[in-house]
Parts: structure tokens; sequence; C-alpha cells
């Protein structure tokens, strides 16, 4: 059966709103619109027993207590809460940072935003496969250092970092430990206790929730976190970010995660299949495609591929009825490609032919197979116009050649 | 976010092919570089008695709007003498694509393109021509 077009297979962007979450948030909508502040009345008590069985929802699916989650805007406020309310509120114990180059703008702006302000931040390279390396890490702590900020899986490559390693290191050192947590909370286990997190940023739109909530762990108890509140007013989340809880979102968070907890299992396995259906689909039929990222320490729903001697853009176009995103920015004033690529090592040639897929909860393999099928097609096409792939198919080294680049 | 001039260029381009670089009447132009996302290469073949454009063809390792912006220049090349095919400008590419300014930088690309094959093929032709003069903008095997 032919698949509806277009498809969405760019999960990593955004994710479609489960109905069973709309089913959820709705009531809270309408019947049950209460500030959960308003603490006179039913609506308010309804609106804030919604509050609190979603905050005990996302507790339970990364192990921690209802008490410990923040509810905020989304991860870009998480991020920000907590890297700049940990770098004010410690500010005396020290002030430096250590990241790493491939994060989320969220967090890297973030960081440079602090240095502006007299902060020393540490962007830490990555291995081949995306991790960081835990030597360099450890080695990069000085007496300063407040906090350790790495990701848990990359939005661009899909690599899982080490994130129970670096969570040792940074007791060992009696650093915090914040985890974007944004690509991998709800697709595989995370565990702020065993992975020794201190702070982690969550967000809805990544797990089949709505768009404009999110969450921010912040530890209470081994060692209690603090963290300066970004957003001041009513004191509302114990006082870390002010602001009326939006109500119908958290609820969707909460029953979102509830759904990822209850079929991570099995949806990490049918994700990997599909994955993995569409490697073979598109490696078993093209020469010269290379996977970035780790094979190995890989979400299960992220394939990264470059396809050799064709622009990643010219791609889109030719599959135009499936969404999914380049690695090259061609449309950027700069003409730079991917700086996750570019860390990686991925030499910006090969970085302006990648194309990332996502998959997600409704995809299938009907699917899979269309867009395997497209993007074959459209890169032969393509290669078929590529001045590069005649040199390549002539012998040409096309490192060896010396180009104009000004 | 692309004209339907550009997207009519990418599905159907004119004028893709190479011709053999030795032939004494082709004229060879490859501007751009891997490492930026565009490489064109560009070929004419060139009368040398009315020094007329005869045929043109092309391959562009590079986005839509490169792919259009190469496939435009081999047809209006073709048919002009070498000192009318000088006169295309890249604002003539950009008007008649409708490019956006983030693409301006494909059609320079496109009128580099056309200069250096133009650059070749006279490196053949004069009588200086005994030592072959690269063009500029062309990779040189190191």
């Amino acid at each position: 059966m032919a698949p509806k077009l277009p498809i969405y297979m760019d999960n990593h962007a955004t994710t479609p709103v489960d109905p069973r979450v709309v089913e959820a948030m709705l009531p809270f909508f309408t019947d049950r619109f209460g500030n959960a502040a308003s603490r006179n009345h039913s609506f308010g008590w309804t609106a804030e027993e919604a509050v609190e069985n979603a905050r005990a929802q996302i507790a339970r699916l990364i192990n921690a207590s209802p008490k410990e989650i923040i509810f905020t805007s989304g991860a870009t406020e998480s991020d920000n809460l907590a890297i700049k309310g940990v770098a004010e509120m410690y500010r005396e114990k020290g002030n430096h940072i250590i990241t790493q180059a491939t994060e989320h703008k969220a967090v890297l702006d973030t960081c440079k935003r602090l240095e502006k302000y007299g902060y020393e931040v540490t962007y830490l390279p990555v291995e081949k496969d995306g991790q960081v390396n835990l030597e360099d890490l450890e080695r990069a702590i000085t007496p300063k250092t407040i906090l350790i900020t790495i990701m848990y899986a990359n939005n661009e490559i899909g690599t899982v970092q080490p994130v129970a390693e670096i969570g040792r290191i940074a007791k060992a050192h009696n650093v915090l430990f914040h985890v974007d947590g944004v690509q991998a909370v709800g697709k595989i286990p995370v565990d702020v206790q065993k992975d020794g997190i201190h702070l982690m940023s969550i967000s809805a739109h990544k797990i089949y929730g709505p768009k404009g909530v999110g969450a921010l762990y912040v530890r209470r108890k081994n060692p209690r976190v603090q963290v300066a509140s970004q957003i001041d007013g009513g004191g509302h989340e114990r006082g870390m970010r002010s602001g009326t809880l939006n109500v119908p979102g958290i609820v969707g968070l909460g029953k979102a995660c509830e759904i990822c907890q209850e079929e991570m299992a099995t949806e990490s396995v049918r994700m990997a299949a599909l994955r993995d259906r569409l490697k073979h689909a598109i490696m078993g039929k093209l020469d010269e495609v290379y996977i970035n990222g780790s094979l190995e320490h890989r979400l299960p729903n992220n394939l990264n591929i470059s396809f050799a001697y064709v622009e990643g853009e010219s791609l889109l176009m030719g599959i135009n009825d499936v969404a999914v995103s380049s690695g090259s920015a061609c449309t950027s004033a700069t003409l730079e490609p991917s700086y996750v690529l570019k860390a990686l090592g991925v030499g910006e040639d090969l970085a302006h032919t990648s194309i990332r897929f996502g998959l997600g909860r409704f995809n299938t393999e009907e699917e899979v197979d269309y867009v395997a099928q497209r993007v074959v097609e459209t890169v032969s096409r393509l290669r078929e116009l590529s001045p590069l792939y005649d040199l390549a198919k002539e012998g040409v080294d096309l490192s060896k050649l010396s180009w104009k680049t000004d | 976010m692309y004209s339907e001039k550009v997207i009519d260029h990418y599905k159907n381009p004119r004028n893709v092919g190479s011709m053999p670089k030795n032939d004494p009447e082709v004229g060879t132009g490859m501007v751009g570089a891997p490492e930026c996302g565009d490489v064109m290469r560009l070929q004419i073949k060139v009368n040398p008695e009315t020094q007329v454009i005869e045929d043109a063809k092309f391959k562009t390792f590079g986005c839509g709007s490169a792919i259009a912006s190469s496939s435009l220049a081999t047809e209006w090349v073709k048919g002009k003498t070498i000192e009318d095919a000088l006169q295309i400008k890249n604002t003539d590419i950009v008007r008649e694509l409708s490019l956006p300014p983030v693409k301006i930088h494909c059609s320079v690309l496109a009128e580099d393109a056309i200069k250096a094959a133009i650059g070749d093929w006279k490196s053949r032709h004069s009588e200086s021509a005994s030592e072959p003069q690269a063009s500029a903008a062309s990779p040189k095997a190191e």
C-alpha cells in the first residue's frame, strides 16, 4: 500500500502530539481551566491536582521525586535556567563551566553569554563517534569548576554519551552535572539516580507532547541543588520559575511521559528495526554513503548519513514529499555546514552531503521503504549531475585537488 | 522558497553532460569548492572561425539554485559569441531565476564558470598558448 504523503521523518525536530495526550489535555482548556496557584476554590484545586499528577508521571519516568520537577516553557528555558541559575547561585565557589562542542545551541549560546559576564567555559572536543573523552573531561576540571553540562543524546547524530561515567566524575570532584535530556528521555532508559545527574532538561514536544512546555529536574538530596531564578514574579515552582503554570501543557507532558514509560521497551525495539531497515535499504543500493555518529551508542530512532558528491539541500529538494533535515547550510550566510558534524571531524565536503532521518512513533515500514526508494533514486540522479562523482569515478582524489575558496 | 523556474531547471536540467577536456575546441571551467557546498563545471564548444559557442554542457554539485544557475548559463551561452557570452552578468541570472539574497552566490559562481570556460578556451587559442595557462578558478592537481 502506498503511504500517505508527505511523510514526516524529522522527529528530532518535533513530534506530533499523541492523540492520547490530546485527550488528556482537552478538559484543561475548558471545564478545568483553573489557575493551579488559586488556593481558595475548587477550580484551582483541580488544576493543582492535575499539575501534581503530571509531576509524578515525569518523575517516575526518570526515577526522580515529584518535588524535583520544575515546569518551564521548554527545554531551551530549562537549559538556560540550569546553567545560568547554577552559575549565579554558585558564583562564590567558582566561575568555570565545562561543556562540549556538540551541545545544542541552547546550551552553547547560554555558555557564551556567561563568558561575557566573566565566567570561563571549556568546550571539549568529541571523538569521531561523537562521544566526549572522559579523560579530557576529568582533566578539564579545576578547583573553579562549578558545572559540567553534557547532553544525554545528540539531536543530529543520535550519539548517546557515557552519562553515568560523567556523573561519577562529577561526583568525585564535587561538581554539579547538568544534562540536556531532550532527545533521550522517553526514548531510552534515563535514571537520574544511576546516572548521577543533578539537573536535567526535558521537553514535551520531542516525546509526542505539546510544544511550549518542558521541565527541569533539580536534585533535592545528595546534594541539594539550588538554582537562582531567571524569571521573577509570583514565586511559583518553589521560587525557581515564576509564572502561571501552563496546566494543559503540563498535563500533556505528564501523559506523554507516562506513555513513553509504558511503551519504551517495545517502541525502542520497533524504532531500531525501522532505522536498520532504512539503513540497509539505502546502503544496499548506493555506494559511498557514510553513517555519521556512533553505531553502538546511538538513539534507536536516529540515522545520519552523508551521501558523497550530492549536496544535501539539492537532495532534500528531490525528496520534497519527505520531511527530513540536512546537515548542509547552503541557506546560511556563512555557508558553514553543521557544527556537530564538523566537531566529529567529518570533512566539510561530506558534511554538506548529510541528511538526518528521525524516526518516530507513527512511522511505518511502508513509509521507510518509500523514503529509502526516493533517496536512492534522487541520489543516483544527482550523482549523474555531479562533477565530483565524475572525478571520483575517474580515480581523482578530490582532497588532492586545490580548490579556489574565497 | 524556490521559484518555479529554479524547480523546472532542477527537475529538467538542460545540457547535462561532459565534453572531452582535451578537445582543442572545448573550454572547461570548474569553479567553487566541495567544502563550500558548490562546484560547477561548465564546458563550451567554440567554433574557432566564428567564435560562436556551438554547444555547452554542465555538471554541478550544489543546491537547487546552483544547479538551476548553471543549467540556465548553458542555455544562455549557446549560440552566443564568446564576447557576447562574457557580457552575461550574475544579476541577469538572479533576475531570471528570482533567486533570494542567500542564493546570489550561486549566480556569481555561474558567471565565474562561464568566464573560466571561455578563459580556458582562449588560452588554447591565443598565440601565446604554448604554455597552458590554467584558469585561475580551475582546480589544479597539486
